[in-house]
């Protein structure tokens, strides 16, 4: 059974229909990418998977169970952490309180210091820089906290909105480690992405999205030696 | 000597009242933060606030601090409710259109308690039975001394709560982005009740400062300290909770002192002439922090 499974998923921003009947499936343990170009519907379809957008139809289903309905704050208790785009770390508060927020429905004290610690092990800078504002750290520096924030919650499967968008290759690599290890822990991780070569070097399987439709899917690998691809999105 | 004492004398005035536009200015702050709008109707919750008082003391004669916890309640559930009918289904109406509701919420107040009380002035006598103490040749009277211990017990308890407890951190997170927040577990409609049922309630207490101060209910009596407020959260940048501490303060102290040494009939004019400089010269107000939109 997929853990994660979108089914026939339309949705509308007024009278544009941004998502057009678009299924997908995640399986416990795989790393998916979703792949396209700029407004292909990337972004649309993880807010409407975590309830920040309601789909005009279509089903979502997480463990077994219909999630389509569940309003936002309530998907992160059953274990979907989202990682938004553009990182929207809390830019008026500390790394710190940043993190805090992540485990916010969270009860056990002693568990979530655990998980901070975690944290901070993953991205020792965070540690560095616990005191400080989120606002003050560099895109790179939020784009981790913005993970170690999703990881608070102590996810099955984390959502990344285009994780490595604006960072220097440096930190692009960075990231894409730190996604391999994520899921090496044995999180779930479902991976939106411009940066397809990126994605596809890391995925299990990936989708491609062309203008709100899902145009190709397959492993990963099959998909970096298909011709279209490589011209429309691998830039060979 | 008197020159001195008198300056003294006029700083206390303006501390006493402008600690009490400091606590209604919380409330327009913290709304503004976290709704993104200026709720006109602010004002008459102190209003509410000052004749729920006279009903629990004045006719059902309870306990003072019965009557005062009554009231605070009573004002809470009001802002909650407001909130509820009125703006929450203009949540993503244009600014104009919440605006004008919060104008039309402002005067639905004002009328029915025009209705319930009618329009003659009732005298309500002070419920602080607190002596006056003499420090030096000044006189602080009782209830200038209640008046300032309430307002910065409630200050620190709000600070406390904003920066300290976990319901305050997610305050902060909402004011700052609402999905983000929501993708942490936070109940966001949760969150700006809460929000509204604070500020409500610091308006309470200033409602009940205020009408021991002037004994003289009226139905339109919270609209002055209400726009006043409002100047001073302006002042101090519409969304900072110190900036609005430090704006009514300070412009409780233009007042008293303008009132004193200027004039009587010109005070509330430099007080709204502070408005329109603050506007010219730093729209953000001495605390606020001006916002680059990104795109």
């Amino acid at each position: 059974m997929a853990m994660l499974k979108v089914t026939d998923l339309i949705v509308n921003y007024g009278v544009i229909q941004a998502i057009k009947g678009v299924s997908f499936e995640v399986n416990e343990g795989e790393i998916i990418a979703l792949i396209g170009a700029n407004g292909a519907g990337k972004t649309t379809i993880l807010q409407t998977v975590t309830g920040l957008i309601s789909p005009k139809s279509g089903k979502i289903e997480f463990e077994g169970k219909e999630i389509t309905k569940t309003p936002a704050h309530k998907i992160v208790t059953l274990g979907m952490a989202h990682v938004p785009e553009g990182r929207r770390v809390f830019a008026d508060l500390t790394v710190y309180e940043n993190l805090i927020m992540g485990a916010y429905t969270r009860k056990d004290k002693n568990e979530i210091n655990e998980s901070i610690r975690e944290v901070y092990q993953r991205f020792p800078r965070l540690e560095e820089r616990k005191n400080q504002l989120a606002g003050t750290l560099s895109g790179g520096e939020q784009q981790m906290l913005a993970m170690g924030r999703a990881l608070m919650s102590h996810p099955k499967i984390i959502l990344m909105d285009e994780p490595s968008m604006g960072l220097s290759p440096i930190f692009v690599n960075e990231i894409f480690k730190i996604i391999q290890d994520v899921s090496a822990g044995g999180t779930t991780v479902l991976l939106v992405e411009q940066n397809a070569k990126k994605a596809l070097s890391i995925a299990d399987r990936a989708y491609v999205l062309e203008t709100g439709s899902i145009v190709l899917d397959d492993e990963a690998s099959v998909l970096m030696e298909d011709d279209s691809i490589k011209k429309a999105y691998l830039g060979e | 000597m008197d020159l001195v004492n008198s300056i003294l004398e006029q700083l206390i005035n303006g501390l006493r009242t402008g600690s009490i536009y400091a606590l209604i200015a919380l409330g327009y702050t913290m709304v503004y933060g976290i709704a993104k709008m200026i709720n006109f109707a602010h004002g008459d919750i102190i209003m509410v606030g000052a004749y729920a008082l006279y009903v629990f003391v004045g006719l059902l004669g309870l306990h003072p601090v019965i009557a005062v916890l009554l009231t605070i309640v009573v004002c809470s559930v009001l802002g909650i409710t407001i909130e509820k009918v009125a703006y929450k289904p203009l949540r993503n109406a244009t600014p104009l259109a919440v605006l004008i509701t919060a104008i039309g919420v402002s005067y639905l107040l004002q009328n029915l308690s025009l209705l319930i009380f009618k329009a003659t002035p009732i005298p309500f006598g002070s419920i602080i039975r607190v002596p006056s103490v003499k420090v030096g040749s000044l006189n602080i009277s009782g209830i200038t001394i209640v008046t300032l211990v309430v307002t910065t017990v409630s200050m620190i308890a709000l600070t406390l709560f904003i920066n300290k407890s976990k319901a305050g951190r997610a305050m902060r997170a909402v004011s700052e982005d609402k999905g983000a927040a929501e993708l942490m577990g936070v109940n966001v409609n949760q969150t700006i009740s809460l929000t509204f049922a604070i500020g409500s309630a610091l308006a309470a207490v200033a409602g009940i400062l205020f009408i021991s101060q002037y004994e003289t209910l009226l139905p339109t009596m919270g609209a002055l300290p209400g726009i006043k407020a409002f100047v001073a959260a302006v002042l101090g940048g519409i969304g900072s909770i110190p900036g609005a501490m430090l704006g009514g303060i300070i412009l409780g102290i233009i007042e008293s002192l303008s009132k004193a040494y200027i004039s009587t009939q010109l005070a509330d004019a430099i007080v709204f002439g502070i408005l329109v400089i603050v506007l010219l010269v730093k729209p953000s107000g001495l605390l606020g922090k001006l916002k680059i939109e990104k795109v």
